[in-house]
């Protein structure tokens, strides 16, 4: 159900379900568009641009190995105002990171998972 | 009778055990305790009790844990005999009461024993259970949790702070606006024996505690503890035979947003559910937000509470830090008392049923030194993120 997901990024590229007949974009995972209820959806690869609509800078230690403080974003894709994702934007620090600022996607191999990543869209890009 | 199942129903009775911060009794014994409390608070004996409900629930054999009491070690211990049992999550801390009107409703059962347990500080907290399990590579976390965990968002605290950045930044709300909430919570918790914190909490203290995650700091954060409530829910002709007049369910909503697996995906993000189980809620009643004398809201944390008093039309969207900003008006004395026992940012995390019991409190007139005058419509709100319930109390 989620391997285009956390496996798709292998070629740089975040894949969302989307539904073939309205254009809808379903996130996370379900068996039929939420939008229209058509069954004709698949993974399909997006800007992965977009932009950080909430964060917080985490303190706590929830984890012993993971230095804190770090940010947790939300990250609101271009393709759709709903579609949105809790990422983490290690790139930037605590003191950069802003709402509305302008992120893409990367990714992080995690043994056959690429976890996607953002970080501040490059002005030259 | 009413074409709204709730308003035939009524909540005869309530108990609460002890809160502990620091493990005395066995969570599941808190549990017993706190519902033997409630029939007979009711004016009922245990075999009058013909259904039960409760959520979230544990395994059968554990007694602790978040959810410390299940149906069947409950039916065992309390010698019950039943003929309808739920552990449904439709309204989220609200469920179990939701679930019993239903219940009574298509005629299965006349008397529902509802309750809550907690046993948080008699297992490992979330932060070590998290430190054991987070890393290891078994695991496979699954639903929300599998697009939290890889970026260590390990807890409700970190999602419900994404949120509040949002709607702080959109409409302008201080960190000094949301102190209120606490510090007025505080305030009521002096009055309230049982309350884990009692100590007055001062704007310093708030301004400068340890950050938890932006914009929380602790004081901001529920406190873990172990503790039970339970109410019964009765058929509202029953009420002759009953020790106390009835408190009258008058309306109840459930949360039921765009999608139920995930908190991000909504239209109208960072609405949550509790917008959706207001809007339900009012839906069922004639009386409206200038009809509550007290409201009960949930704050797991702070900011839970703003959303609900939005949600619930006590203000409009955005104006909720400006609602409450000084406190003078969600004060005990003030033109909407909130969460007059100290809720679970002083009393401890009795997740709602610490709200719902405390609203029975006020209504019946029975709240002590924290009784607000001429209580007769309470609202509690409990839950947030994807799930939410509301109910609106009234004296029969």
């Amino acid at each position: 159900m989620n391997r285009y997901f956390w496996c798709g990024g292998e070629d740089g590229r975040l894949r969302i379900l989307r539904c073939a007949d309205c254009g809808w974009y379903i996130h996370p995972y379900a068996a039929r568009c939420t939008r229209c209820r058509g069954p004709n959806i698949s993974p399909q690869p997006v800007s992965g641009r977009g932009k950080v609509v909430g964060f917080t800078i985490n303190h706590q230690v929830w984890v012993t190995d993971v230095p804190v403080p770090y940010v947790i974003a939300l990250v609101e894709l271009a393709e759709q105002s709903n579609l949105r994702l809790m990422t983490n934007m290690p790139s930037c620090s605590p003191e950069e990171v802003a709402m509305d600022m302008a992120v893409e996607v990367y990714f992080e191999q995690q043994d056959e998972a690429f976890i996607p990543l953002f970080r501040p869209l490059r002005d030259d890009t | 009778m009413s074409r709204f199942a709730e308003k035939n129903t009524c909540i005869s009775g309530i108990g609460q055990s002890a809160i502990n911060k620091v493990p005395k009794e066995f969570p599941f014994e808190l549990a017993v305790t706190a519902s033997l409390a409630a029939i007979a608070d009711a004016g009922l004996r245990p075999e009058d009790i013909d259904g039960v409900s409760t959520w979230p629930t544990t395994d059968t054999g554990v007694g602790q844990g978040s959810g410390a009491a299940s149906v069947a070690d409950m039916v065992a211990s309390l010698g019950l005999s039943i003929k309808w049992h739920s552990t449904g999550s439709m309204a989220a801390q609200l469920s179990p009461i939701m679930n019993a009107v239903s219940a009574i409703a298509a005629g299965y059962c006349s008397h529902v024993l509802c309750w809550r347990a907690l046993g948080e500080r008699t297992v490992d907290s979330y932060a070590s259970a998290a430190a054991k399990h987070g890393g290891s590579p078994e695991l496979r976390p699954a639903g929300f949790m599998e697009y939290m965990l890889p970026y260590w968002a390990m807890s409700a605290a970190t999602w419900c702070a994404v949120h509040a950045s949002t709607h702080m930044h959109r409409f302008c709300v201080t960190r000094e606006q949301m102190s209120a909430i606490p510090i007025n919570q505080r305030r009521n918790a002096a009055f309230n024996e049982k309350a884990i914190y009692r100590d007055p909490l001062t704007l310093d203290a708030y301004m400068s505690a340890r950050t938890v995650a932006t914009p929380f700091t602790i004081f901001d954060c529920d406190v873990p503890c172990d503790g039970a409530t339970a109410v019964v829910v009765s058929r509202i002709d029953s009420a002759p035979d009953l020790r106390h007049r009835p408190i009258v369910i008058e309306s109840i909503g459930a949360g039921t947003g765009d999608r139920l697996d995930t908190w991000l995906a909504r239209s109208d993000y960072p609405r949550m559910a509790m917008h959706d189980a207001a809007r339900n809620m009012w839906d069922r009643t004639d009386l409206t937000p200038k009809d509550v004398d007290t409201a009960h809201l949930y704050d797991g944390f702070t900011y839970l509470t703003l959303f609900w008093l939005e949600a619930l039309g006590f203000c409009e969207e955005g104006e909720s830090g400006q609602f409450v900003e000084g406190g003078e008006r969600i004060s005990l004395a003030g033109e909407l008392p909130l969460n007059t026992n100290g809720g679970q940012l002083s009393e401890g995390r009795m997740h709602g049923f610490g709200h719902l019991h405390e609203a029975c409190l006020q209504l019946r007139g029975e709240a002590g030194e924290r009784q607000v005058d001429n209580v007769r419509v309470s609202v509690v709100g409990n839950g947030g993120g994807s799930l939410g319930g509301a109910a609106l109390l009234r004296n029969a």
